[in-house]
This record gives C-alpha cells, sequence and structure tokens, in this order.
C-alpha cells in the first residue's frame, strides 16, 4: 500500500518505528500536491518550508529517542478559516486577501504542542457559508472521485485534501454540516463535536451558537485520536466547558448489542437519492446484525430546520463579519469619500455574493420590526428541534440517518439556486441547532461510483458513544479503506 | 417661564479594573496610542471575549448601591453600529436583560430630598478613540484602540429632574457615591464619568412629555448645566413660536457654548440587538448579591448624618469631611486613636486641607498619618506645647512625616509651664515696659495682650499663654 | 414574501455594503425567494416555548482581573491597510 494512502495511525506507527522519516513523509506530500493538486485544487496555500522544518526537527528527536507528541509527523491540513500565526488566512474571501494572523487558534496551536506538521491552508466556500465550496473567491475544488463533481462544503477542500490521499488528517469546521456533508460527498470521516467540546478561539466566526471545529480523517480510528488532541477547555472561549474530556479510544471496540438506533421517520423524504436510501438500509441491516435495535423515532420539527438556520446563522454572521470594513487588516477600497463610502465599497468588493446575501438576511431578520417575527420566532422553533431530540435520546442511544440526500452533485448544478442549495444540509442543520454531535462515516457508494456518507447523532458530550457507535460498523465494512484514484 | 423643563441623564462611568472588559490589556490611562491592544479588543478575526470578574462585581454593586432590582439571570446583547473606533462594528453591552432596573436615587437640593428613579444600570464595553487632525481640511482621521474594550457602566436616569440645581446635586452625588463603592476613579478630565442629558419641554400642568432632545459632548459638570440652560431656551423660543421640538441628538459646542444638530450619526439607529452567543449567561444567586452588598461602604449621606450626630459636628463640616471618602476615613481614624472629633475635625478642615492644597499634596499619599495627628493634638492637650507651637509642629510633620513628640524634642519647643520662670519673665517685661503698665491700669485694653506678647517672645512663643495670663494678672494687681 | 426596493436599500445600507442596480434586482428576488421559504415557520405556535440561544447549560464564566501582555504595535498593524505612525489611518467621518 502507497504511503500516502495509509491512515495516521498507519503512517504514525511507521515514523515512531523508524521505518520512515518524518521529512521524507513530507517531501512525498508535497510532491504529491504538485502531481493532483492543480487538478483538484484543495490547497490556497502551502507551509512547505516551515512543514520541513518541523518534520526535521521530529526526527531528530525521534533519533535521540526524545518524546514525541501524540499527532508526532502527521500532516494535517487546515481550512482557512482557522487562524494561523504567520500563515495566510483568508476564509476564501478576497476581504482577507493578504490577512496573515498574529496568533494561532486554539486547535492550531494543539496540534502543534503534539507534533502535527500543518501542510497548508484548505480551501472552502467563502467565510463558510455554502455546501459545495464554488462560492470560494479563489478557486474551485474537485471532488477526487470525480473531477467534475463538487467536493461538498464549505470544507470542501480539507475533505479534497484527505480523500485524494494528500494528508490522512484535515481540521474543518462545521455550523450547519460543513465537515459532516463534505465527508460524506468524498467518501471519509467527518466528526463535528458537541457545540463547546473544542474551543472556536481563533475560528473565524460564521454562527457563533453553531460552529464547532471538526476533525476530517480516512477512518474513526483517527478521528478518535484527532479529537482526543483538540478537544477540551479553553479559558480564551467562554463557550467552551468544563466538562474532562473522556479516553475515547477506551471500550470502542465492544460490541454493540442492545444498541438503541433510532430512525426519524421525518428522514425519509422524496428529495432523498435511491442510492442514498439503498446504502442507508444496507447500513441498518448491518447494525441489526451487530445486535442493535433498530426503533422508529420521531423528530416532527425536522422539516422547520433549514428555515430555522437561515434566519439564526445569517443573523448572527450579518453581526460577525461586520469587523471586515478594511480599517485595521484586510481589503481596503480606495478612492473612497469619506469613511461610510470606504465600508460600502470595500465590502461590496471584498465579499461575493453568497456572503451579501446572507449578510443582508441576517440584518433583515434582526432589524428594527422584525426581530420578534424572525430572530425570535427562529430561536423559539430551534428550542422545539432541541426538544425533539431531548425526547428522542430518552427512548434510543443514537440517531441514525443519511448525511446528504445526494451524492456529489455537478460542479455549477446548484449554484444559481441559492434555496436548493440550503436544502442540502437537511440532515445535518438540526445537530447544530441542538449542539449535538455528529459524524459521517462511508457507507457506500452511489450507481455512478460516487460516496455515500451515513450520520449517526449522540446526545450532548455522548462522543464516546457516538465513536464507539461508527467504529462497530468501520470494523464491519471496507468502504473506509476505498481510495480514490486521481 | 411656562414651560416645565424636563431632564433626564445618562452617565457613563469607567471601571477601575487593572484589565478591559473583556481581555487581559491594561485599562490605564495615558498610554502611548495603540499600546495597550490585542487580537480580541482589536477585534481581530477568530477572537473572542471573555468576562472580567471584577468589572462584573463593580457593575453589581453599582446597581446595588442604586437600589436596582438584579434579577438572577443576566446575559449581554450585540448592539451593531459602524464607526471607525468600534472594532467590530458592534458593542457588546446589555438591553434586553439589563443587570439593575428600576432603582433610585435621593439627592439633596436646598435642603430637601428628592428621589431620582434610575431606569437601569448596565455593563458594556468602551470604544477607542478617533482624533480628527487639527490640518484645516484633511481628509483623514486616526485611531488609538487603547480605550477599545474598557469596562464601561451605563446608568440611566428617569427624566425626574426638574431644573439644573436638582441635575447639579444629581452629579455629585452620584460621582460621590461611585468614588465610595471605589468601582470607578471618576476623572471627567480622562473621561472616566461622562454625562449625557436628554431635555424636553412641556407646558406647565401637562402630563405628557414632551419630545426629547439628546445632547452629547458634555466635557465637565458645568457644561451639562450650561447645556441644559441654553436647551430650555432654545426649546422654549421654539415653541412659543409655534414650531415643533423633533427628537434628535445634538452635540455640545464647549467653546461657542451652543448646541448644533448631529447630522448623520442621528437617523434613529437601528442596533439590532440580540443575544450574545460568545458570552454564557449570568446567574446571580443570594450568596453572590448578598457579599457584594455587604461590601458596600456607608455611603455620604449617611456619613454625614452620623459625623453631624454622633460626633457633633456642624452640616458644615461634616459636608466638608465626607466629600472625599478618603478624609472621611482619615478623620475616623484619628477619632479612634484620640476621641476629641471636634478639635481633629478644626485640624483637618483647616490646617490639613489648607495644606494640601498649598502644597498640593496628593490627600492618598500623606506623610502625616491619622494616629501622629491624633498624638499633637494630644500633647496640646496635656499642655506639653501651646497651640502657636502646635502650628509649627504640624508643618514640619506635613513635610516629613516625623512624630510630634520626635520634632517637640529636637526642637526643644517644650511649653514652658514653670510658675517661677514665668514669673521672672513677667518681673522683666513689667519692669521694662512702665508707660504700658500706666496704659494698663488707666484702662486700655491693648496693654495686656501687648504685655503678653512681650512674654511670649521673650519665651520665644512657648510659655503657656493661659499661665501667662494668668500671673501677669496677679502681678498687676487685678 | 416579496420584499421591496426600499427595504433592500435599506438593509445593503445597514450592511454597509454598496449594491447595484442589477445587484439590488438580483438580491430582491433572491431574498424573497428565501423569505417566502422562512414563512413556514409561522405555521407553529410558539406562545409557550422560550428562545433557544445557548445549546450548554453552563454559566458564570469569568476571567480574573489579572494582567497579560497585549501585542506589539507591529503586530497590531502588521496587517493594517493605512496607519500614520502609531495610529490606525481612516477616511474622515462626514457627518
Amino acid at each position: 500500500m502507497r504511503l500516502l494512502e495509509a491512515t495516521a495511525l498507519q503512517i504514525k506507527q511507521k515514523i515512531l518505528s523508524k521505518q520512515i522519516r518524518a521529512s521524507e513523509l513530507i517531501g512525498q506530500v508535497f510532491n504529491r500536491i504538485k502531481t493532483v493538486d492543480p487538478t483538484i485544487q484543495s490547497f490556497l496555500s502551502l507551509n512547505e518550508d516551515n512543514a520541513l522544518k518541523v518534520a526535521k526537527e521530529i526526527d531528530r528527536k525521534i533519533e535521540n529517542n526524545e518524546k514525541v507528541g501524540l499527532l508526532a509527523g502527521i500532516p494535517v491540513a487546515i481550512k482557512d478559516n482557522l487562524c494561523t500565526k504567520g500563515l495566510s488566512t483568508t476564509c476564501a474571501s478576497q476581504i482577507l486577501k493578504n490577512f496573515v494572523p498574529p496568533y494561532d487558534a486554539f486547535v492550531v496551536k494543539r496540534l502543534k504542542e503534539e507534533d502535527a506538521i500543518i501542510i497548508g491552508k484548505t480551501n472552502l466556500d467563502e467565510f463558510a457559508m455554502g455546501s459545495s465550496t464554488e462560492n470560494s473567491s479563489y478557486q474551485i475544488t474537485r471532488n477526487p472521485w470525480n473531477v467534475a463533481c463538487v467536493p461538498g462544503g464549505s470544507s470542501g477542500g480539507s475533505a479534497a485534501a484527505v480523500a485524494a490521499n494528500i494528508t490522512p488528517m484535515s481540521l474543518g469546521s462545521d455550523t450547519g454540516g460543513s465537515v459532516r456533508q463534505p465527508a460524506a460527498l468524498c467518501g471519509i470521516v467527518g466528526v463535528k463535536p458537541t457545540y463547546g467540546r473544542v474551543s472556536r478561539y481563533g475560528l473565524i466566526a460564521f454562527g457563533s451558537s453553531l460552529d464547532q471545529v471538526g476533525t476530517m480523517t480516512k477512518d474513526v480510528m483517527d478521528a478518535t485520536l484527532l479529537l482526543q488532541v483538540i478537544a477540551g477547555k479553553d479559558p480564551k472561549d467562554s463557550t467552551s466547558v468544563q466538562e474532562p474530556v473522556p479516553d475515547y479510544l477506551q471500550g470502542i471496540e465492544n460490541n454493540i448489542n442492545g444498541l438503541r438506533i433510532g430512525i426519524p421517520k421525518e428522514y425519509f423524504t422524496e428529495g432523498m437519492h435511491t442510492d442514498v436510501h439503498k446504502a442507508l438500509k444496507d447500513a441498518l441491516c448491518i447494525y441489526e446484525k451487530l445486535g442493535a435495535k433498530i426503533i422508529e423515532v420521531s423528530l416532527p420539527h425536522t422539516e422547520y430546520a433549514v428555515a430555522v438556520y437561515y434566519i439564526v446563522a445569517n443573523a448572527e454572521a450579518s453581526s460577525n463579519l461586520s469587523r471586515y470594513d478594511g480599517v485595521r487588516y484586510g481589503f481596503r477600497s480606495t478612492n473612497a469619500k469619506g469613511v461610510i463610502d470606504m465600508y460600502c465599497r470595500t465590502r461590496a468588493k471584498g465579499f461575493g455574493n453568497e456572503v451579501k446575501r446572507r449578510i443582508m438576511l441576517g440584518n433583515y431578520a434582526l432589524s428594527s420590526g422584525y426581530y420578534d417575527a424572525y430572530y425570535l420566532k427562529a430561536s423559539r422553533v430551534r428550542n422545539l428541534i432541541k426538544k425533539d431530540f431531548d425526547a428522542t435520546f430518552e427512548r434510543v442511544d443514537c440517531i441514525v440517518g443519511p448525511t446528504s440526500p445526494v451524492p456529489a452533485f455537478k460542479i455549477g448544478e446548484r449554484a444559481s439556486n441559492p434555496l436548493e442549495m440550503y436544502l442540502s444540509d437537511i440532515y445535518t442543520i438540526p445537530a447544530n441547532l441542538a449542539g449535538i454531535p455528529g459524524i459521517s462515516i462511508p457507507c457506500g457508494f452511489s450507481k455512478d461510483g460516487l460516496p455515500v456518507g451515513l450520520q449517526i447523532l449522540a446526545r450532548h458530550f455522548d462522543e464516546k458513544k457516538m465513536l464507539h457507535v461508527a467504529y462497530a460498523f468501520e470494523r464491519e465494512t471496507d468502504y473506509h479503506l476505498k481510495r480514490a484514484v486521481v | 417661564m411656562k414651560y416645565e423643563v424636563v431632564v433626564g441623564l445618562e452617565t457613563h462611568t469607567e471601571l477601575a479594573t487593572v484589565t478591559k472588559l473583556f481581555c487581559g490589556c491594561s485599562t490605564k490611562f495615558g498610554a502611548d496610542p495603540n499600546t495597550q491592544v490585542c487580537p480580541v479588543c482589536l477585534g481581530m478575526p477568530g477572537v473572542l471575549p471573555v468576562m472580567n470578574k471584577k468589572a462584573f462585581d463593580y457593575a453589581m454593586k453599582s446597581a446595588a448601591v442604586l437600589n436596582c432590582k438584579i434579577d438572577i439571570f443576566t446575559n449581554f446583547d450585540r448592539k451593531s453600529y459602524y464607526y471607525p473606533d468600534l472594532p467590530k462594528n458592534y458593542q457588546i453591552s446589555q438591553n434586553y436583560h439589563n443587570l439593575g432596573v428600576d432603582g433610585y436615587m435621593d439627592i439633596v437640593v436646598n435642603g430637601s430630598v428628592k428621589r431620582v428613579r434610575i431606569h437601569n444600570v448596565h455593563l458594556e464595553e468602551e470604544a477607542g478613540k478617533l482624533i480628527h487632525p487639527e490640518t484645516p481640511g484633511a481628509d483623514y482621521s486616526l485611531v488609538d484602540f487603547n480605550r477599545a474594550g474598557v469596562p464601561l457602566l451605563e446608568i440611566v436616569s428617569y427624566p425626574d429632574m426638574r431644573n439644573v440645581d436638582e441635575v447639579d446635586s444629581y452629579m455629585q452625588t452620584l460621582r460621590k457615591i461611585l468614588l465610595y463603592t471605589e468601582v470607578s476613579d471618576c476623572k471627567m478630565q480622562e473621561g472616566s464619568l461622562r454625562f449625557e442629558a436628554s431635555i424636553s419641554l412641556r407646558e406647565k400642568g401637562v402630563e405628557t412629555l414632551g419630545n426629547r432632545v439628546e445632547i452629547k459632548n458634555l466635557n465637565s459638570m458645568k457644561s451639562v448645566i450650561k447645556a441644559i440652560e441654553y436647551e430650555a431656551i432654545r426649546q422654549a423660543e421654539l415653541l412659543d413660536r409655534g414650531e415643533t421640538i423633533d427628537r434628535e441628538t445634538r452635540l455640545w459646542d464647549e467653546i461657542n457654548e451652543k448646541s448644533a444638530r448631529m447630522r448623520s450619526k442621528e437617523e434613529a439607529q437601528d442596533y439590532r440587538y440580540f443575544p450574545e452567543p460568545d458570552l454564557l449567561p449570568v446567574r446571580i444567586d443570594d450568596l453572590w448579591l448578598s457579599t457584594i452588598k455587604a461590601s458596600i461602604p456607608e455611603l455620604p449621606f449617611a456619613r454625614k448624618q452620623r459625623f453631624v450626630e454622633v460626633f457633633k459636628l456642624s452640616e458644615y463640616d461634616a459636608n466638608l469631611l465626607i466629600e472625599d471618602k478618603v478624609l472621611a476615613d482619615y478623620f475616623e481614624d484619628c477619632v479612634r486613636a484620640l476621641n476629641r472629633p471636634k478639635i481633629l475635625c478644626n485640624w483637618i478642615t483647616n490646617d490639613l486641607l489648607r495644606e494640601v492644597k498649598d502644597r498640593k499634596l496628593d490627600i492618598n499619599h500623606l506623610k502625616i498619618n491619622a494616629v501622629q495627628l491624633a498624638s499633637l493634638v494630644e500633647i496640646v492637650e496635656k499642655g506639653t506645647i501651646n497651640n502657636a507651637t502646635a502650628k509649627e509642629v504640624f508643618a514640619e510633620m506635613i513635610q516629613t512625616g516625623k512624630d510630634p513628640q520626635k520634632i517637640v524634642e529636637e526642637k526643644g519647643l517644650i511649653q514652658i509651664s514653670d510658675e517661677g520662670m514665668i514669673g521672672s519673665v513677667i518681673d522683666k517685661v513689667i519692669s521694662g515696659n512702665p508707660g504700658v503698665i500706666d496704659d494698663y491700669k488707666k484702662g486700655k485694653k491693648n496693654a495686656l495682650a501687648f504685655l503678653v506678647g512681650q512674654v511670649m517672645k521673650e519665651t520665644k512663643g512657648k510659655a503657656n499663654p493661659k499661665m501667662v495670663n494668668e500671673l501677669l494678672k496677679e502681678k498687676l494687681g487685678v | 414574501m416579496k420584499i421591496s426596493d426600499n427595504d433592500i436599500r435599506y438593509v445593503a445600507h445597514l450592511s454597509r455594503i454598496s449594491l447595484t442596480e442589477n445587484e439590488e434586482a438580483l438580491f430582491v428576488h433572491q431574498l424573497s425567494d428565501i423569505l417566502s421559504y422562512i414563512e413556514k415557520l409561522n405555521k407553529l405556535n410558539t406562545e409557550n416555548v422560550e428562545p433557544l440561544v445557548y445549546t450548554t447549560n453552563a454559566f458564570n464564566v469569568f476571567r480574573e482581573d489579572v494582567l497579560e501582555k497585549s501585542i506589539s504595535i507591529d503586530d497590531a498593524q502588521s496587517c493594517a491597510p493605512s496607519i500614520m505612525g502609531v495610529f490606525f489611518k481612516v477616511p474622515k467621518v462626514i457627518e
């Protein structure tokens, strides 16, 4: 098996046992980027010199039998909405074209502490707003399984980098499904932690009450390792919780006899693609074979989730993005007459259409006279959605369904209809609204050979259960072993 | 005037914490521009706020001292507007669940007590400073973000004031209370205390409020008074002419002493308040609230009353002492050391305050401590030195911080109370001033004083004046 | 639900984004579509439902009033589009 098709754990094992040097591995990574990324376009910027330096240092430590971190020598790609000190961070927007943060995001700091090697910054929908990565103002990323198709979004670059076997691990962000949906479309594992499980410090905010940094890996074991590293309380993020981080690996191989799996009846809508439906049914059979009980449940407010999301997320976004004004950093329009004109021109030129749409929608929902009818109303329905989950988790241990109603669609297919694009998030959005964790794991392929993802949702802070249930499926199947050929 | 003037005040005060509200940058006044900043207070991408506990405690204390209702639950809201000195283009403030509501503050105006109701007290962050260059026709402004993120307390009163005396009393009282509770240093000249006035007029007897005009840019308490007086006249003139007053915001022009309309900032701002998702709610339990309430010191009015009733000081003197909490504390420390409140009060209000003024001393860092002052009063009482000498000793004490006993010893200032010694000096003076003796026998009143003066001169001021008087009278045969 | 041209202009102003006439027309159309979709929320009776903003049960998260290092002026201004000495420079505020 080629080295870059290996999982992070396999790579780490080879490095620790001195079968391969980190610097060699990094060399291979960057060669692969030169070979496949002109097609895939997953990276916006690269960290080659620095990565090599770090790799050499890790080699030195290993030579001298010094202690090394949990991710020693593992290459990791970072979604370009996570701040990396000294490295360009653009959010795939023109408005942050030359922004180089003087600080690291908490999760980036954790990666460095555990000796991971940061390869570069990956492409995304501008400011994480989108489900296909087509909203990037720099480039379009292609799905390694079929380069005419989208990789999903908004963490499309991070998903493609892993699926294209450039790097075994990447970090993404998930506000309405932006880690889980691209993971599903690219045939990899994507985890959205419980809200507050992972620090958001340094994650450029989109929907503050919804955002979480997520992991993107080839399999569940790698996801477990990466989550273990980035989870935990950060004093710089008031919303990150004190809840202790359990040992996620412990007991992950136990059987799942008697596990109660809930299948929401509202998920079986017309929009679900036949291949997705089939893969889901097959997956449920496997779970039954493993001893789980499949129970039909109801999440009656599911159909309102997208509407709630598009008010709440955009309201928060309209405010979070108001700081991009050309005053202290980022792009500034010249030839302005006075500062207000400067703001208006800067933001008109610096933001793409999807971003403008969402900012205006958000401001509309918060504006005088509309706050009660839109924002407050949406917040109440959000509560109903959360209560649906609370009630359901009294009867089941986890909830299973498809991650995306469709496999990867063609580039350009949905781009001109914003509303249609929004509806592809129907299964992922509720978890963000309720704050519960979710994972997408590969569970099959469409007739066209495009990956299909299975989503598992668990209670707040029950990532352990979620990973356990995910691993049980993975162990029984080989979808996670398939590799795209680019 | 046929109109009643209705005034409400909005007060902003910077809380006296070491660090800003949401980050660990210093709040110190006067630092070089943009040296007390970090990614958080600069509003850089990806940063998050974390609340300063002390700032919150101070805000709670202020709400409590203003008799507000403090709910169990409070949280923060984002207030959105664009301005170059506001890094995130929203201010983290409170709107839906203010920390304190429906409070009041009693003020004294011309001897009687009036209650001014407080609408709310809430906590928010300061903006930075926008500096307009002096060169005429400059097409730019400069921004300093040192102040951005400093904790700010906002106190909004109901429009309960009816004249400038009430407004003045409100400002003075509020300032004293904030100083007493030590939540702010209240230095208007440094911007740590600011007032905005809202004024409306209505015909006497009418119940409904007229449209209010908000006045900003009031840099001193005097400006507030002047602005209100100006506005009252301006609005009255408009109303007399049959015109209506629009709800607007005006800027006070200190130099020309008039108010002018603010244009762009006043299109009723749509602040789009919504709950701040980056800050979790605050739950205030009984224990926390009672701890805060217990930390509130005796307030100025109550303290003044106690000084009058218990220490039997005059209203005037009591008011002087409570003007500055440090001074009042000093006085009480003195009284604890020596129970002579009236005498100590005199020393403090006359001599100490005069020296502080003349020598431009800082009342927080006096070289004479309370025990030493009490000591000085004690040795005068004992007769070790007389009053005149005491003044001399005091002057030395305030410069050097030496104990009075030491100074008396070093300078040999002990009062002469030896009858024999005084007697012989008196004899000397009598024999040397026959003419004055004649004057005295003729009934000239000044003569005695002159002779006493001579004795004091002979003894270099150290003779016990009472004794000198008595002995002199004896010897002159009165 | 159709939003008016005035609405779009108002909201664009709140957002401090200048729009061309074509953009105004495009956004009026697209935003109206989305808002129409969102109308479905009105089918639900939420009279006795509390709004949900915070999905964690945590509260009272504070930090101590302790000084932390500020960043240097160089770092603070490192990405600034326009500076003048130690200040950030902006076009003037036209009142």
